[in-house]
């Protein structure tokens, strides 16, 4: 495997998965969560993670940028066997990856611009072009008016969108959402998807999705992001997104791993009454 | 069943001095790593130095003029009220000054860390800094520990200055004693190991105040109840520690300079 480079990440091989969890277990107070993990996240591709609540999606998640350890098994992220890294040299790696944290997470102390500019703002970039940049990702997410506001001003949906657009404002290679439409409204929740959607289709950025709503799910991969309508479009009739598939949790191992075509055609008895 | 329970309780009481020295040996340790965090090192100088300084100045001196008070009516029944400043500086100095202005700092800041870094770890953006490639020791950690170290260490000079002065004022306004006499005795009387136990202290009391609120704030689980709880241990443990440090340092001292 590759070695970090100086923007946190190697250049990986086209073939290369940008995530590979390999027979990865974890658990708390000797209880076990996850058992036996393992699959991959190839270069664009999108995997949706699903699961009951409480199964151990976010702690999945969190074992994908570092922020949790596992107890067995391996994780290498861009190549970098991030399970056996030290916690210093994981900054840098992380600098590579954005996360949409489930409420957003944003500094409450912080304004917009400085939540979203937070990563330039370290890198010592000017305060001009952060401004620039954090403006562009703010206008991704259409939210380019809030600029100077405070997290307590703005609603929970546009929390979620300024959520977003810090992850995006590096171009990270990799992006991680849990649950970003988790405690909000269908209108609101279908805006999220479809930022999740311009990304993917636009930039064509790996991406693990956390959710426990099939509907945005199923969204995801039957639809695809138009540039020209600047909104999302259903797929022909029968056809799904080639680039995204999807992971089902249950009780703490993985039940599933496949198409879209495989997860609605499976004869598995607890899939079919997940997803019915 | 009760052997289980001792047993569980210890194993958790060696796991928080491990989590509290690895915590601060990380923190301390970035002192020397870049990127260095200057700006927010003077914000929080700003807030526990300055943001404290009424507090400190209205207890020193009221706690030196009530120290004169105190001590005049006994000396008095020896003929010694001439050693009033003496007996106001070495207090202040050696003991009342960083003690009870360390303890005023940790009712003020230790909680305000805990409380601070509490609410930021329950509502995930203490994750949030790790995802986005920021040290939290570094960022959050290292800055308010300096910052405590060296604005306590000011703070008890301003203390003990001030308690003199109320101690003074005291002594000359309400008792009638000479000004001149009270503070040339004050002056008089000290020497170098008094003077270095009261400047050795606050960089002690300091360290605890801030490493023990971040240790409190960083640990924080279970909402606003969490919080609370983190808040009222980290006031209670601070406290505790800055006690048992001063009568440590105190013994330590004197057993070196025998005074």
């Amino acid at each position: 495997m590759s070695a970090v480079g100086a923007n946190g990440a190697t250049a990986p091989d086209a073939d290369e998965p940008v995530v590979v969890f390999d027979d990865v277990s974890i658990g708390f107070d000797r209880k076990p969560v996850l058992e036996n993990i393992s699959f991959r996240i190839r270069r664009g591709e999108t995997r949706i993670l699903l699961g009951p609540a409480g199964v151990g999606k976010s702690v999945l998640l969190k074992l994908t940028n570092g922020l949790l350890r596992p107890d067995s098994g391996r994780i290498f992220v861009f190549g970098n066997e991030i399970s056996a890294m030290r916690e210093q040299d994981l900054f840098e790696i992380r600098g590579a990856i954005g996360t949409v944290f489930q409420e957003g997470a944003l500094f409450d102390s912080l304004t917009v611009r400085d939540n979203v500019g937070y990563r330039l703002l370290e890198e010592h970039l000017s305060e001009e072009e952060t401004t620039r940049r954090v403006t562009e990702a703010l206008r991704f997410v259409e939210l380019e008016q809030t600029l100077d506001k405070f997290p307590s001003e703005l609603s929970g949906g546009m929390r979620r969108r300024v959520a977003i657009a810090r992850a995006i404002v590096t171009n990270p290679k990799l992006i991680l959402y849990d649950s970003p439409t988790g405690g909000l409204d269908p209108i609101t929740s279908t805006t999220i998807i479809e930022l999740v959607m311009k990304q993917r289709d636009v930039s064509h950025t790996s991406s693990l999705v956390i959710t426990h709503r099939l509907q945005d799910a199923f969204v995801l991969a039957t639809h695809h992001f138009s540039r020209e309508k600047n909104g999302m479009l259903p797929l022909p009739a029968g056809e799904t997104d080639s680039h995204t598939s999807f992971l089902l949790l249950h009780q703490g191992r993985l039940a599933f791993d496949g198409t879209t075509a495989e997860l609605v055609h499976s004869e598995d008895p607890f899939i079919r009454e997940y997803i019915s | 069943m009760p052997l289980a329970t001792i047993d569980a309780a210890a194993k958790r009481g060696v796991l928080a001095v491990q989590q509290y020295a690895a915590m601060s040996g990380r923190a301390m340790g970035n002192l020397f790593r870049r990127p260095f965090y200057r700006s927010d090192v003077f914000l929080q100088a700003d807030i526990i130095g300055v943001g404290s300084l009424p507090i400190v100045i209205l207890t020193g001196f009221f706690l030196g003029g009530v120290l004169a008070l105190q001590s005049s009516s006994t000396l008095t029944q020896f003929g010694a009220t001439a050693y009033t400043g003496q007996l106001v500086s070495f207090s202040m100095i050696k003991e009342i000054g960083p003690v009870v202005t360390a303890l005023m700092v940790s009712g003020r800041n230790a909680s305000g860390m805990a409380s601070e870094l509490g609410s930021m770890m329950v509502t995930e953006q203490i994750d949030a800094m790790r995802a986005l490639g920021t040290d939290p020791l570094k960022k959050l950690v290292m800055p308010r520990i300096v910052a405590t170290v060296v604005m306590l260490f000011f703070l008890v000079i301003l203390s003990d200055m001030v308690g003199i002065f109320g101690g003074g004022f005291v002594s000359v306004v309400m008792l009638g004693q000479d000004g001149s006499q009270y503070f040339h005795t004050a002056y008089q009387s000290l020497e170098f190991p008094d003077v270095l136990q009261g400047l050795v202290k606050p960089v002690f009391f300091g360290f605890i105040i801030a490493s023990i609120g971040c240790f409190y704030g960083m640990k924080t689980r279970g909402g606003t109840q969490g919080v609370g709880r983190s808040t009222t241990q980290a006031v209670v443990v601070s406290s505790i520690l800055i006690i048992v440090t001063d009568f440590l340092i105190s013994r330590f001292l004197i057993g070196i300079f025998g005074r």
